[in-house]
C-alpha cells in the first residue's frame, strides 16, 4: 500500500467524473457484446479489464483525490468494474455454451456404422444345451457324475443286465475296441471287452460303486453308435442320463421328476406320458414323451393346422426310463431290498433338433460357424 | 411283426367300429409298440371281378410283345358280354383266371380306369398284378393268376381281401411272444377286456412209440421236439386265396403250399416249424452240437461251415439243418413244378435254447423269422399244439393223411414260480392297486396266483421274460394303465453343485467364446494319412493309437490322439464354404493306449501282453481291486482344449485397418485357458509336429512343484498346411486340460492395494536377437524387488540404429510402495538394479548409454 496522497489537485482527474466512469463502462458492455466468439471476448477483456484499460487506469487515479472525494469516487468506480465483470461473465458463459454446442455437433457421428472388428465366438448349441438340462437338476440337488468314452463292456452292458447274446445288447450297433491277442495280434472281435459307450448308462453304474446311497446324479454325455451320418442319424452324439436310487423311490416320482424337467425347460403347463417299453436296465420300463411345446396336441386330428415339430402326433418322443432294475443294484453292490431307484436317459441332438427346429443332423456334426454363431454363450 | 387287422378279428370279438388307430392307441397303452397302420387297398373302389381269358392275340409291330384279350367276367361289366383287354403281362394262357379292373373303378394311388385306346385297340379295363392292387410287391411284377375253382363275376375285392388295416409293432427283445397273431391277440383281449380265442388250444394226440424217430444228443440246446409225419400229399395243391393274402400282409412271401402252412402256423403260434421232405432224410433225425469244421450248405443256397457250438439237426449222412436258424438245402420241400413233388413231409417243432440260436446267428450272420423268435423266447409248450395245427392244415388243403406216430422228446423241466409280496407293485408305482387287483391282472396275463400277503405266481410258458418280482409288477402297472401313474417329486438331499473341475471346464468354453472362438464338435475317427499330413515322426507318441474292430471307414480306424485332425477338418470346411476368417475350438477326449512299458516303440513292443478288460461276475459288487483292473486296462483319457485360426484376427472396417490371426493369438488362447484355472503358463519356444518350427511355443505350468508341459502353440508347418489343404499361415494351440487342473494352486490370495502414487520409469533395453523376451522379462522383475508393482512390454525394436542381429525392448516399470510416496531417487534406483540384472543375466544393454 502506497502512502496517502497529500498533495492533489481535483479539478485535474477528469476520468473519475461520474459520466466519464458511466461511459467507460458502457463502452465495455457493448464490446462484450459484441464479441462474436471466445477469442474475441478475450480480446475485450484485455481491452476493458486489463492493467491498461481505462477502468484500471480510473482506479488507480483515485488515490490521488482529496480524502473527501475518494470514497465516492471508490464506490463509483468499483461498482461500473464490478458490473463490467459480471457482463464479462455473463458473456464468457453464453459463448461457452455456444461453442460446446457447436462443438457437439460437429463431434457427431453415425451410431448406425456396423462394428464387427473380432467376430463374437460361440459355445455349440449341444454343450449349452447339455448344460442347461444338467442345471435343472443340479439346482435339484443332483449332482453332475461323468464317465470315460472307452468304456469297459462290463459297465456298458454286462453291469446294466444286458446279458451276454442277449438281443438287446445287439439292438445298440456297438464300435469294438481292438485288443491284442496272447501273440500279439490285434483281436477281431468283442475280446477286448472295451467298447465305446453306446449310452451314457454305465455312469449309472460307476455312480453307484463309487457313492453310497441316497444316489442323485445326472450324467451328460458322448456316445457312439454305427451309424452312418447321414440327415437323421450320427456315429457320435450326447446323451444325458439321469439316475436317482434311494429308500422308497416310484415310478410316480419318476414321472414327477420328468414333468418337473419339461416344466423347467419348455414351460410352466408342459407334461409327460409313459408307454410301457423294455430296457434290460430298467424294470419296469417306459418310454417317455411330452407333449409338444409347439402345438400343445391342437395339431391332432386337425389337417388345417399340421405341426412340423411333433408330426400332428401332439407328443414328442423324449427318451427311455423306468425303475432301475434290482439286478443293476446287485451288480453295483446296492441292496435291492433296501433301495430302490429310478432312471431316463435322452438323445441331446433331437432335442436340440425339435426345440430349436435344426432340419438336418450334420448341421450339428459340421463345425460350420455360421450354424453355431447364433447360438452364443448360454441356450 | 405285421398283423392284419382282419386276421387279429378271429381271436378277439373287437368291436365292428373299432379302427386300425383305435386298436394302435389301446396296445401302445399296453406296451406294444405298433408303429404305423398300414391301410391296404386304401382309395380302392370296383368294380373288380374274377376272369376267364377267353382269348388271346399277339399284337405285332411294337417294341414289346403286346396282347389283345378277351376275359369273361361274368355279368360284373353288366352286359355279360366278354370284355375287350390290352395286356402287356404275359404270365397267362388262355382258360386262366385273373383279377380284371373295369372302367370306372379307382386303383390305390388314385388310379381312375377308364376304357381307352391303345396300341391300336380300346382296352376296357386291366388284368391286374399284385402291386396294382397295393397288395404289396411280389418282385415278379406279373399278373396275378387265381386258382381255377372262382367263378367269373366273383367280387375280387372282397376275394382277396384287398381292404384291410396292418398294424407294424416293433417288438422289444422281451416281448418274443408277440411275434405271433395269439401273443398280439392275447394282449388285444386284456387291453378291450374282451375274451381271447386261443389258437393254441388244440387236441393234441399223445406221444406214442410209432413216429419219426429222433434222438436229441443236447437236452440243454434243445429241450423239445416233436415230430409228425403227413403221407400222400397233393404235389400241385396250391396254397388258399385268404392263405396268401394273411401271410402277403404279414410281409412274407408265398412259396409252396407245405412252406406256407410253416409260416402260417409259425406267424399264428409263434413257434417255428421245419418241413421235411420225408424220401430225402436218411435215417433218424438227430440234435446235437456240429463238429468243428463240418459243412452245410442252407435253402440259401449257402455253404456254411460250422462251429463246434451250433446246434443242428442231422440224419445219417450228416447235418441237414442248422437248428432254430435255417433247415438244408437238401432236405428242402420240392415244389410241383420240379422233380415229382413232395408227398411226404416230416415236420418239426421243436425249442431250441436263445442263447445258442443267438449265437449261431450272429456267428453266421443269418437272422431268420425261426432265429428272431427263439432269440427271444418262443412258448415251449407250443410244440405239440403248433405241429397239430400243421398237420391239420396239410390234411385239409393238401389232401394229406396224417400218421398216427407221434414223436414227442421233452426234457424234464419245472413251471417257474416267484414268490411276490402282493403290495410290491404299490410299492414299485407308488399307488394302492390292492391286492385283488393285483392277482387279477397276473391272471390276464396267463399268471397262476396263489397266497394272499405273499404271493406265489407261476408264470405261463410263453413269458420267459418273467423272472422277478419287478417284471410282475410291470405287468399290473402297464395294464392298469401307465397314464394313470401319479406325478410326486422325490426330496434328494442337498447337493454341492458342480465340483471345481466341471466349473472349470464351462468357464474355459466360456472364455474361449468371449475371446471371439466357435466351438466346433468333431468325431474322433482318425487314420494314418492324417497323422503323415501332420508331419509326426514315426516315432512320435501321437501315432500309437487305439484302434477299433469296427470302424465305419478304413480310412479312419483309430480314435484320435490330438484334438487337431478334426478340427483342422472343420477350419478347411468352413473355408471351403466361404468363411474364411475363423478362430474355432474344441474341447474333448483323445485316447491314448495304456503305457505297455515301452513308450513309443510301435505296435510290434506290444507282443506278448494281452489288452483285455475282463468280464467281472454281475451276480454281486466287483471288488475295488476288480473295478481298478477294470480301469487299468481301458485307454487314458485326458480332456484337451484347442484352437485353430486362419484369416484375420480382426476384421478391416471403417475404424482401420485388420489384422491377420497369428502365432501370438494361438498362444494367447493357451493363457486364456490358464487364467481360467488361475495359472500363467510359461512359454519356451519348441519344435513339435506340425508346428512352424521358429514359431511353435511349449507351455508349461507348475505341477507339484515341477514343470509340467501342458501344450502347445504356434503357427502350422507350412507343408502341413500345404498337404492338408488349410488357409496359409494357420495356427493352432492344443493343451491338456487335465495337466492344468493339477496346476490350480488353491484360492487365490488377494492382492493389496496401495493407495500412494505411482513412480513410472521406462527402460530401453538392447539384447541379441535370440535372446527371448521372457528372459530379459524375468530378470527385471527379479532385478526390480518388490517395489515393482508392474511391467509392460511396450515395443519391440529392430533396425540400423540397434545394430546387426540385435533387437531393443522397451517396458514400462511401475514403482510403488505400500506405506509412503516413493522418491524419484527410489524408483530409479530400483529401475537400475532391475536393469543391471537383465544385464547380467542376458547381456542387455541399456538403449542411449
Amino acid at each position: 500500500m502506497s502512502a496517502p496522497n497529500k498533495s492533489y489537485d481535483p479539478v485535474e482527474v477528469e476520468a473519475l467524473k461520474p459520466e466519464e466512469i458511466e461511459r467507460l463502462r458502457d463502452e465495455a458492455f457493448a464490446a462484450f457484446a459484441a464479441a462474436g466468439d471466445l477469442d474475441a471476448l478475450a480480446q475485450a477483456k484485455t481491452a476493458h479489464t486489463g492493467g491498461t484499460s481505462p477502468l484500471s487506469l480510473a482506479n488507480r487515479e483515485i488515490g490521488a483525490l482529496p480524502p473527501q472525494a475518494k470514497a465516492e469516487a471508490g464506490k463509483r468506480v468499483g461498482q461500473a468494474r464490478g458490473a463490467v465483470s459480471k457482463a464479462l461473465a455473463a458473456r464468457q458463459t453464453e459463448l461457452e455454451a455456444e461453442r460446446d454446442a457447436r462443438v457437439l455437433v460437429e463431434e457427431a457421428v453415425d451410431v448406425t456404422l456396423p462394428y464387427d472388428r473380432v467376430p463374437a465366438g460361440a459355445r455349440h448349441p449341444l454343450t449349452t444345451i447339455m448344460e442347461r438340462v444338467a442345471d435343472v437338476f443340479v439346482a435339484m440337488g443332483y449332482e453332475i457324475a461323468e464317465g470315460p468314452e472307452a468304456e469297459a463292456e462290463w459297465f456298458n452292458f454286462d453291469a446294466l443286465n444286458f446279458v451276454p447274446d442277449h438281443p438287446a445288447r445287439q439292438m445298440q450297433d456297438t464300435f469294438f475296441v481292438q485288443g491284442t491277442t496272447p501273440d500279439g495280434k490285434p483281436t477281431t472281435g468283442d475280446e477286448s471287452g472295451i467298447v465305446l459307450r453306446t449310452h451314457t448308462s454305465p455312469v449309472q453304474a460307476r455312480s453307484l460303486l463309487s457313492r453310497k446311497p441316497p444316489v442323485y446324479v445326472v450324467c451328460p454325455g458322448r456316445v457312439y453308435r454305427t451309424d452312418e451320418l447321414d440327415a437323421t442319424h450320427t456315429p457320435v452324439f450326447h446323451q444325458i442320463e439321469l439316475l436317482a436310487v434311494d429308500e422308497g423311490l416310484t415310478m410316480a416320482d419318476l414321472k414327477g421328476t420328468l414333468d418337473h424337467m419339461v416344466q423347467a425347460l419348455f414351460g410352466p403347463d408342459m407334461k409327460t406320458r409313459l408307454r410301457p417299453n423294455f430296457f434290460p436296465f430298467t424294470e419296469p420300463s417306459a418310454e417317455m414323451d411330452m407333449v409338444c411345446y409347439v402345438c400343445r396336441g391342437e395339431s391332432v386330428g386337425n389337417p388345417d393346422r399340421p405341426c412340423r415339430t411333433c408330426g400332428s402326433e401332439g407328443w414328442i418322443e423324449l427318451g427311455g426310463c423306468g425303475m432301475v432294475n434290482p439286478k443293476v443294484l446287485v451288480a453295483c453292490g446296492v441292496d435291492p431290498e433296501k433301495y430302490s431307484g429310478f432312471a431316463f436317459g435322452f438323445g441331446i441332438e433331437r432335442m436340440l433338433m425339435f426345440r430349436h427346429n435344426v432340419e438336418d443332423m450334420r448341421d450339428m456334426v459340421e463345425g460350420d460357424v455360421r450354424f453355431t454363431r447364433p447360438f452364443g454363450m448360454e441356450i | 411283426m405285421r398283423v392284419p387287422l382282419s386276421w387279429l378279428r378271429e381271436y378277439v370279438d373287437l368291436p365292428a367300429t373299432e379302427t386300425g388307430r383305435d386298436v394302435q392307441a389301446k396296445l401302445v397303452a399296453v406296451g406294444l409298440e405298433v408303429e404305423t397302420v398300414e391301410q391296404t387297398g386304401a382309395g380302392l373302389k370296383g368294380p373288380l371281378a374274377v376272369g376267364q381269358v377267353l382269348t388271346i392275340e399277339e399284337l405285332e409291330g411294337f417294341k414289346k410283345p403286346i396282347r389283345f384279350c378277351t376275359v369273361d367276367v361274368g355279368t360284373a361289366n353288366g352286359t355279360g358280354e366278354p370284355q375287350e383287354i390290352v395286356c402287356g403281362a404275359r404270365n397267362f394262357s388262355v382258360g386262366d383266371k385273373v383279377v380284371v379292373v373295369l372302367p370306372g373303378a379307382v386303383l390305390p394311388g388314385d388310379f381312375a380306369i377308364a376304357a381307352r385306346k391303345t396300341y391300336g385297340k380300346t382296352s376296357h379295363g386291366m388284368i391286374c398284378s399284385t402291386d396294382e392292387l397295393g397288395m404289396g410287391d411280389d418282385g415278379t411284377h406279373g399278373i396275378i393268376v387265381l386258382p381255377p375253382e372262382y367263378e367269373p363275376g366273383t367280387d375280387a375285392i372282397e376275394l382277396l381281401e384287398l381292404v384291410d388295416e396292418v398294424l407294424d409293432i416293433a417288438v422289444t427283445p422281451d416281448r418274443g411272444y408277440a411275434l405271433s397273431m395269439r401273443g398280439v391277440a392275447r394282449e388285444t383281449a386284456v387291453a378291450y377286456g374282451l375274451p381271447l380265442r386261443d389258437p393254441a388250444l388244440l387236441d393234441v394226440p399223445a406221444p406214442n412209440a410209432y413216429g419219426y424217430p429222433v434222438k436229441v444228443s443236447d437236452p440243454i440246446g434243445c429241450g423239445n421236439f416233436t415230430a409228425r409225419t403227413v403221407t400222400g400229399l397233393r404235389p400241385e395243391a396250391r396254397s388258399p386265396i385268404w392263405m396268401q393274402r394273411r401271410l402277403q400282409k404279414a410281409g412274407m412271401r408265398t412259396v409252396s403250399l407245405a412252406v406256407d402252412i410253416t409260416n402260417y402256423v409259425m406267424l399264428e403260434l409263434g413257434q417255428p416249424l421245419h418241413a421235411y421232405d420225408r424220401t430225402r432224410i436218411d435215417g433218424p433225425i438227430g440234435v446235437r452240437r456240429a463238429e468243428q469244421g463240418e459243412k452245410l450248405v442252407t435253402l440259401d443256397g449257402v455253404k456254411r461251415v460250422l462251429d463246434a457250438q451250433d446246434l443242428v439237426i442231422t440224419d445219417d449222412r450228416g447235418p441237414i439243418g442248422l437248428a432254430g436258424v435255417m433247415g438244408g438245402a437238401h432236405t428242402e420241400i420240392a415244389d410241383a413244378a420240379e422233380d415229382a413233388g413232395t408227398t411226404e413231409v416230416v415236420i418239426e417243432a421243436a425249442h431250441f435254447d436263445a442263447i445258442s440260436i443267438a449265437r449261431t446267428a450272429r456267428r453266421h450272420k443269418l437272422s431268420s423269422e425261426a432265429s428272431r423268435r427263439f432269440e427271444r423266447g418262443v412258448d415251449p409248450q407250443a410244440a405239440a399244439a403248433a405241429a397239430q395245427r400243421t398237420v391239420d392244415l396239410l390234411v385239409l388243403l393238401a389232401g394229406g393223411t396224417a400218421e398216427a406216430g407221434v414223436t414227442e422228446f421233452s426234457a424234464p423241466s419245472a413251471p417257474h414260480t416267484i414268490a411276490m409280496p402282493a403290495d410290491h407293485p404299490d410299492k414299485v408305482a407308488g399307488v394302492s392297486y390292492g391286492r385283488e387287483t393285483v392277482v387279477r391282472r397276473l391272471q390276464q396275463v396267463g399268471c397262476d396266483v396263489y397266497g394272499q400277503d405273499e404271493l406265489i405266481v407261476t408264470v405261463p410258458s410263453w413269458r420267459p421274460d418273467l423272472a422277478a418280482p419287478n417284471d410282475l409288477a410291470e405287468e399290473v402297472i402297464r395294464l392298469e394303465g401307465y397314464e394313470n401313474l401319479p406325478s410326486t417329486l422325490p426330496t434328494p438331499p442337498s447337493g454341492r453343485g458342480l465340483t471345481d473341475r466341471q466349473r472349470l471346464h464351462r468357464r474355459i468354453g466360456r472364455a474361449l467364446a468371449g475371446a471371439g472362438y466357435v466351438e466346433a464338435l468333431s468325431y474322433p475317427f482318425i487314420g494314418d494319412a492324417v497323422l503323415d499330413q501332420l508331419g509326426l515322426d514315426a516315432d512320435d507318441a501321437r501315432r500309437r493309437t487305439v484302434k477299433l474292430v469296427n470302424p465305419l471307414s478304413d480310412e479312419e480306424p483309430a480314435l484320435r490322439t490330438t484334438l487337431l485332425p478334426g478340427l483342422l477338418g472343420a477350419l478347411r470346411r468352413n473355408d471351403g464354404r466361404g468363411s474364411h476368417d475363423l478362430a474355432l475350438f474344441e474341447t474333448g477326449l483323445v485316447f491314448l493306449p495304456q503305457a505297455p512299458g515301452l513308450a513309443g516303440a510301435g505296435e510290434t513292443a506290444l507282443a506278448g501282453e494281452e489288452t483285455k478288460a475282463v468280464r467281472l461276475p454281475v451276480d454281486r459288487r466287483p471288488t475295488d481291486e476288480e473295478i481298478a483292473g477294470l480301469d487299468a486296462a481301458l485307454p487314458r483319457q485326458p480332456r484337451r482344449a484347442a484352437v485353430v485360426l486362419a484369416g484375420a484376427r480382426e476384421q478391416a472396417g471403417w475404424w482401420g485397418k485388420g489384422r491377420p490371426a497369428d502365432w501370438a493369438d494361438s498362444v494367447e488362447a493357451a493363457r486364456t485357458i490358464a487364467r481360467e484355472a488361475g495359472v500363467e503358463p510359461t512359454v519356451r519356444a519348441d519344435r513339435h509336429a506340425p508346428w512352424h518350427p521358429g514359431r511353435c511355443a511349449a507351455l508349461y505350468v507348475t505341477v507339484n512343484g515341477e514343470e509340467t508341459l501342458f501344450g502347445h502353440a504356434g503357427e502350422l508347418h507350412p507343408r502341413v498346411i500345404k498337404d492338408l489343404h488349410l488357409p496359409e499361415r494357420s495356427c493352432a494351440m492344443e493343451v491338456e486340460l487335465d495337466v492344468l487342473e493339477q496346476a490350480v494352486d488353491g484360492a487365490l490370495q488377494a492382492p493389496r492395494i496401495s493407495t500412494f502414487p505411482v513412480a513410472t520409469q521406462d527402460v530401453a533395453l538392447v539384447v541379441a536377437e535370440d535372446v527371448p523376451a521372457d528372459a530379459v522379462e524375468r530378470a527385471l522383475r527379479d532385478g526390480a524387488g518388490e517395489l515393482l508393482e508392474s511391467l509392460r512390454l511396450f515395443d519391440v525394436f529392430t533396425g540400423d540404429q540397434i545394430g546387426e542381429g540385435r533387437k531393443s525392448l522397451a517396458y514400462a516399470l511401475r514403482f510403488r510402495a505400500a506405506d509412503r510416496t516413493l522418491t524419484v531417487e527410489e524408483a530409479s534406483a530400483a529401475r537400475d538394479t532391475a536393469v543391471a540384472l537383465a544385464a547380467q543375466r542376458t547381456g542387455a544393454v541399456l538403449r542411449g548409454a
